[in-house]
């Protein structure tokens, strides 16, 4: 499973003859990605790293029934890339692009809306599901197949999380990068509403920042509908009001964008937040062992606990006021006993021939 | 990009909403000469990046021209809230009966426009929203077929009961909408509308920010820009297409990444430091960039260590490491710099910065707390 993306995802590179395109498209055909085309206007039946090169994305969507695109071209441009995707009806649209003015994306919103396709960006640096394909720019070495879904407004600190989680164990389903602009097609609720369905799923990592309020509209959905546990890491504490902080987006804007009010709404809402992308590790395992001793949750990947417990505590006991016995259960289990979400030993690397296929099977390694 | 009153004026004026006449001075004898050729009563207003001038004594009445020197005499070089006054706005001082909000945002959450008014205007318009939000009407515009003139009327009479004066208000309204999406803004504003005792309508001030992902296609606004007004350093950054915005504290940072270079201004301040600064010096490599952003850094007086930060995923160590080798020939820093490069081409990084023995760290809390500690140390204190 894992959301958007998996082994079936057919992509189309739009800008593929450019620098950034070209490497990229370089990228993820070696991670496996399915690369079928790429999309230059005026470059058509030239051929881009070993893959067909087309004038238009109809033309391409006709020849190599692409369901994905990936956009790397220049921001003057990048918006109407995106509609052209949307009328020859991909269903994925990946916008890396920095730098589309507001005023744009507000009028390709609704468009791409109406045609019924996915938007993901712009500003993003796209999203992979481990072992199975990487549409964008993340990073395949630092990634693990696992059960922790996450989804971020940032890039490298996004990197840096995943790679905690790496280290300690914990894999990932699908890494998703929403984008750090203040106009973007997927929120973090579209996000954790398919994290929520998704059987590979078992915990969420959720990564914020200052600007907007989509963390609170997010913690509000975690408290109302969503089963699986929630950590999150807010970006911008030290942030001055006012002064726009590299992203578009992110900037505190009057009384809104702070991140003490996001880290508040999150916490009422019982999502750990921590103080360290380091700590994000042992807050999962915290939450996901109380989900395991908690009776209505009942979990049927066992595994063996893996490190020590993270650092850091849970500020707000998940599901508060609800009569279950989560809370009672909220310190940690005694060593050996243990059971603690852990797919598989931590690498300092991996290879893709040691991609582990699925959930399944990587609980079952453990167990053994 | 923040614009200052008087070209946000100029920019109202073109598109047809009616203002006070008025000029701007950059010394109180042009300001003296301004109030002379308007023949009556002036305002003098400091043209700055901020709000609350007017409590901080930016703007000041003057009935003759001798006044309105002295006035402008007052303002220019005065500092509000840390911006240093360069120029005033002089405008013929009109009578006011009553004051609203006219206000045109990008809305984050529904992805539109919205246009707010409020019939109480002048003041604070947060804590109209915050205390009586029955007193702000909001319309969310659709994108695609803008703000229809049937919407324009409803919000004119919701601020006047008078007909005229609701039509006015109409029409200025339509005017601010063709305006905001003209200049690409993100935000056109004016506080107060007010109404005069003729019954006429006009902007007493005017505030619009530009979409700085626009400027590209705004060639003539983006010359507005006034660098004087800006932070050298911060403006050296921009042209060096670095992302930096300088803050109060003693470690400076250099990072790859918005996200990841707030996070570290965020552990800095965890334990126990202060940031001096928020860089990023974006998603290449290039070596240049490390050496600009050492630069910049260095040229805060403040700073007492540099902490560099980077997580190579499509960044590559090994370059940045060159960059900070040829950053060190060329500034020879004199406080001490803390490296963590991880990810991407770490070994490599790592071999290439051997023979310069600089403090290092695993994790991002390892340098942080390092930086601290020696930017603590009595040897840079």
């Amino acid at each position: 499973m894992a959301i958007f993306i998996d082994r079936l995802t057919r992509v189309l590179v739009q800008g593929i003859t450019g620098r950034e395109g070209l490497f990229h498209a370089q990228q993820m055909l070696g991670y496996g990605t399915a690369v079928v085309g790429g999309v230059t206007p005026g470059k058509g039946g030239s051929e881009a790293a070993g893959i067909p090169v087309f004038n238009s994305v109809e033309e391409a969507m006709a020849e190599t029934q692409a369901n994905a695109s990936v956009i790397y071209v220049p921001p003057p441009f990048a918006a109407d890339a995106i509609v052209e995707a949307a009328d020859a009806g991909v269903r994925l649209i990946v916008c890396i692009t920095e730098g589309i003015p507001a005023n744009d994306m507000m009028k390709v919103y609704p468009h791409v809306k109406a045609a019924g396709a996915r938007l993901i960006g712009p500003n993003c640096p796209g999203l992979i599901s481990p072992g199975a394909s990487k549409v964008g720019i993340m990073p395949g070495s630092i990634v693990m197949p696992g059960g922790i879904g996450v989804v971020s407004r940032s890039g490298t600190l996004t990197y840096e999380a995943i790679w905690a989680l790496t280290l300690s164990g914990m894999g990932q389903s699908t890494c998703v990068g929403i984008g750090g602009d203040p106009i973007i097609g997927t929120d973090f609720v579209d996000c954790l509403d398919a994290f929520e369905a998704d059987p590979q799923t078992q915990a969420v990592v959720l990564i914020g920042e200052i600007g907007g309020v989509d963390e609170e509209v997010a913690a509000a959905y975690i408290r109302e509908r969503m089963s699986k546990p929630v950590v999150a890491f807010i970006a911008g504490r030290a942030a001055p009001p006012g002064k726009r902080m590299g992203h578009a987006g992110a900037i505190i804007l009057g009384a809104s964008g702070a991140a003490n009010d996001k880290i508040t709404a999150l916490q009422a809402a019982g999502v750990p937040v921590a103080d360290s992308p380091i700590e994000l590790p042992g807050l999962l395992k915290k939450v996901l062992g109380n989900q395991e001793k908690a009776p209505a949750a009942k979990r049927s990947a066992k595994v063996r606990k893996t490190g020590k417990g993270g650092p850091g505590e849970p500020r707000a006991a998940r599901g508060a006021g609800n009569g279950n016995t989560r809370e009672a259960d909220a310190g940690e289990a005694p060593a050996g006993s243990g059971r603690l979400i852990a797919f598989r030993t931590p690498r300092r690397s991996m290879s893709k021939t040691e991609v582990c296929p699925s959930l399944a099977h990587c609980a079952k390694e453990e167990i053994s | 990009m923040k614009l200052h009153e008087y070209q946000a004026m100029q920019l109202f004026a073109e598109h047809g909403i009616p203002i006070p006449e008025g000029s701007v001075a950059s010394s109180p004898e042009e300001a003296e000469a301004i109030a002379r050729r308007l023949g009556r009563p002036v305002v003098v207003k400091a043209q700055v990046h901020t709000g609350g001038r007017g409590k901080a004594g930016g703007v000041q009445p003057a009935s003759n021209p001798e006044a309105a020197r002295q006035m402008a005499q007052q303002i220019l070089g005065m500092e509000i809230k840390g911006y240093r006054v360069n120029k005033v706005l002089v405008t013929a001082a009109e009578a006011v009966v009553s004051e609203a909000y006219v206000g045109m945002i990008l809305d984050r959450n529904s992805k539109r426009p919205v246009l707010m008014v409020s019939s109480a205007g002048g003041v604070d318009i947060e804590e109209v929203a915050a205390n009586t939000p029955e007193k702000i009407h909001r319309l969310s515009i659709d994108p695609v077929t803008g703000l229809r003139p049937y919407q324009a009327r409803k919000l004119g009479h919701a601020l006047y009961p008078d007909p005229g004066q609701a039509r006015q208000a109409a029409e200025i309204l339509a005017k601010l909408h063709d305006l905001f999406w003209n200049v690409d803004a993100s935000l056109a504003e004016i506080n107060p509308l007010a109404t005069t005792p003729g019954g006429g309508i006009l902007a007493l001030d005017a505030k619009i920010n530009i979409d700085d992902n626009a400027l590209y296609r705004q060639r003539r606004v983006a010359a507005m820009r006034d660098l004087a007004a800006e932070d050298p350093a911060e403006v050296e950054a921009r042209e060096s297409e670095l992302s930096y915005v300088k803050l109060d504290g003693a470690i400076g940072c250099i990072v790859n990444g918005a996200g990841l270079a707030m996070a570290t201004m965020d552990l800095i301040k965890r334990y126990g430091g202060e940031p001096a600064n928020f860089l990023d010096i974006g998603g290449s490599s290039n070596p240049k960039k490390v050496v600009s952003a050492m630069k910049i850094i260095l040229s805060d007086a403040k700073v007492r260590a540099i902490l560099i930060n980077i997580f190579g995923g499509i960044t590559r160590c090994d370059d940045v490491a060159n960059g900070i080798v040829a950053a060190f020939a060329q500034l020879k820093p004199a406080v001490p710099v803390v490296v963590r490069l991880a990810g991407t081409n770490e070994k490599e990084a790592a071999v290439i910065l051997r023979e310069m023995n600089l403090p290092c760290g695993d994790t991002l809390d390892d340098v942080v707390t390092r930086a601290i500690a020696l930017a603590q140390a009595p040897a840079w204190a």
